[in-house]
């Protein structure tokens, strides 16, 4: 009786593996490899590069990948300098970082900028020329815009931020932000503000959207994955990995991972849009 | 200590070398020192950063100094042996509370509070942080303080006691007076760690960088300004204004050192020539 029970137990284990190892094919090309990478900068990048780290380090634990933050900036110093194998940001490399410290880079995913309000706000929809109104301070009443009498407290992201720079160079033109508009230094900040805040208004990588904050549709089009990805929703940027000079075996291999189908279901699952589709 | 010395006047060249770029742009000196930072057209001025660092310094002393000079009464004289320990165990408790913490219940509890009492502004303002930082510089002052005013009670005690004053009026009368220097030491050392936060700007005094106007205006520092500009574009002029913020910051940091020292070398002479004239 014992041994019919070792030997089902024992079975199931061997089916388990199997099953394990038919998934893991996108993991075989790590097979005999060895070594460490070290991953720093942009925040939006973090959970994906987590959870490629840990597939990966379960399935060959001879290879080491370590991941910290920082910021897109902070990313391509740390590349630039040799200090990390590869430098996040989630904006393209300027030419001037480029040329100084002959960086390549490689996008894997798309990333939706979303403006949000507090959920209590009766707004829903507005104009992208009556959002540049409000961040640029002309606006100054949620009245003016259909929505309660009461003052627009505005927030936006400190200068290194990647989500920042899309927002202001795709929705509001470039042109002017309020100075006097509260600053905030992350994703989770803003959320936090906006949540905490019924005249809130500010904005949100679309992969940080919860029910705490509201998105506002935007000239008829909804902040969504779906519409960023087929182009109708254009407040969007790309995610970027970037090594110095060609990438060796072993983070070629990573990258490929990345912007493999593997990489690609983790993308979506923290509600980025995977560069291959 | 020559060690010391050669590590901080390494610090002071290597932030001068790196302000170097933005020191020497076009409009030079005028650039850093205008009150409009607006990094994305060429505008490098960190004079609102400066008028922030020190209007929120400035008022988390004035608010944290009554606070500090009570509490320290109340350990030295005016209370009990049992609540005296209760609250000089509470304060040395409080210098062990991560600055992150008292950021995060400030933007949970007290941001809410101030936007719904004053009706303007986000909350995330100068009021905001100054009542926050004074918090976090109350437990300083009150142990520098309260150091000194037990070293000067030992002094005093037996000739206060032997004219049948009671601690209260013993306090008050002869220790309160005596404690000039330690007063104003712990107001010097508040104050320069009201300057060096960090975090508590960054967190609740809401960044905008503007000159504070009112009281609910929001405003950046410039521990906080290096904080959010430290991770831009490494070529970017913007980031070269950080080393100018960290060379002003290292400027009034040796300012208040130097009056700590100068203060205490006064007082100590002073204290020396009553010695020798009694």
């Amino acid at each position: 009786m014992k041994k019919v029970t070792f030997i089902t137990v024992f079975a199931a284990l061997c089916a388990f593996l199997a099953a394990g190892s038919i998934q893991a094919s996108e993991l075989d090309r790590f097979i005999g490899m060895k070594g460490k990478i070290d991953i720093a900068g942009g925040t939006a990048h973090i959970p994906v590069m987590n959870d490629a780290g840990k597939n990966i380090m379960k399935f060959n634990p001879d290879i080491r990948i370590t991941v910290a933050g920082g910021g897109s900036g902070v990313g391509v110093q740390k590349v630039g300098e040799g200090l990390v194998d590869i430098g996040n940001t989630g904006r393209a490399v300027s030419e001037a970082e480029k040329s100084k410290y002959g960086l390549v880079s490689f996008p894997f995913a798309i990333d939706g900028v979303a403006v949000v309000v507090n959920p209590k706000n009766q707004v829903k929809e507005l104009a992208t020329e009556q959002i540049q109104k409000i961040f640029s301070g002309q606006v100054v009443n949620w009245k003016d815009v259909g929505g309660a009498d009461a003052p627009i407290h505005l927030f936006t992201r400190d200068e290194a931020s990647g989500t920042r720079e899309v927002f202001w160079e795709k929705l509001l033109n470039k042109g002017d932000v309020a100075q006097s508009a509260n600053i905030v230094a992350s994703n989770g900040a803003m959320k936090v503000a906006v949540a905490g805040d019924p005249h809130a208004i500010g904005y949100l990588g679309i992969g940080h959207i919860s029910k705490d904050v509201k998105a506002i549709v935007i000239d008829k089009v909804e902040p969504l994955q779906e519409n960023a990805k087929s182009g109708v929703y254009r407040v969007t940027r790309n995610l970027y990995m970037n090594t110095k000079g060609q990438p060796t075996q072993l983070q070629q291999a990573f990258i490929d991972y990345i912007l493999g189908p593997d990489g690609a279901e983790i993308c979506k699952k923290y509600g980025y849009i995977p560069i291959s589709e | 200590m020559l060690f010391c010395a050669l590590c901080i006047t390494a610090v002071f060249g290597f932030l001068v070398y790196f302000s170097c770029p933005l020191l020497s742009n076009a409009r030079g000196l005028a650039g850093i020192f205008s009150s409009v930072w607006k990094p994305f057209i060429g505008e490098f001025g960190i004079l609102p950063m400066l008028a922030g660092t020190f209007s929120l310094a400035f008022l988390a002393l004035v608010l944290a100094c009554p606070l500090a000079i009570g509490i320290t009464c109340f350990i030295q004289g005016l209370a009990p042996a049992r609540p005296a320990n209760a609250v000089r165990s509470l304060v040395y408790f409080m210098t062990s509370i991560p600055t992150v913490i008292y950021g995060f219940v400030a933007v949970f509890v007290l941001v809410p509070i101030i936007r719904d009492t004053f009706n303007r502004g986000a909350g995330f303002c100068l009021m905001t942080s100054a009542i926050t930082l004074s918090m976090l510089i109350i437990p300083t002052m009150v142990i520098t303080l309260e150091a000194d005013m037990r070293q000067r009670a030992e002094e005093v005690r037996l000739g206060a006691r032997s004219l049948g004053l009671t601690p209260a009026q013993e306090l008050l009368w002869i220790l309160l007076p005596c404690s000039g220097r330690g007063i104003v030491v712990a107001m010097v050392l508040g104050f320069g760690r009201a300057v060096g936060d960090t975090l508590v700007a960054l967190m609740v005094a809401g960044n905008a960088p503007v000159i504070p106007q009112s009281l609910l205006d929001s405003i950046r520092t410039l521990t906080a300004h290096i904080a959010l500009v430290v991770a831009t574009d490494s070529q970017d002029q913007a980031y070269y204004s950080i080393f100018a913020a960290g060379l002003l910051l290292f400027l009034i940091m040796a300012l208040l050192t130097v009056l700590i020292r100068t203060i205490g070398g006064r007082f100590g002479q002073r204290e020396k020539r009553h010695e020798r004239a009694s």
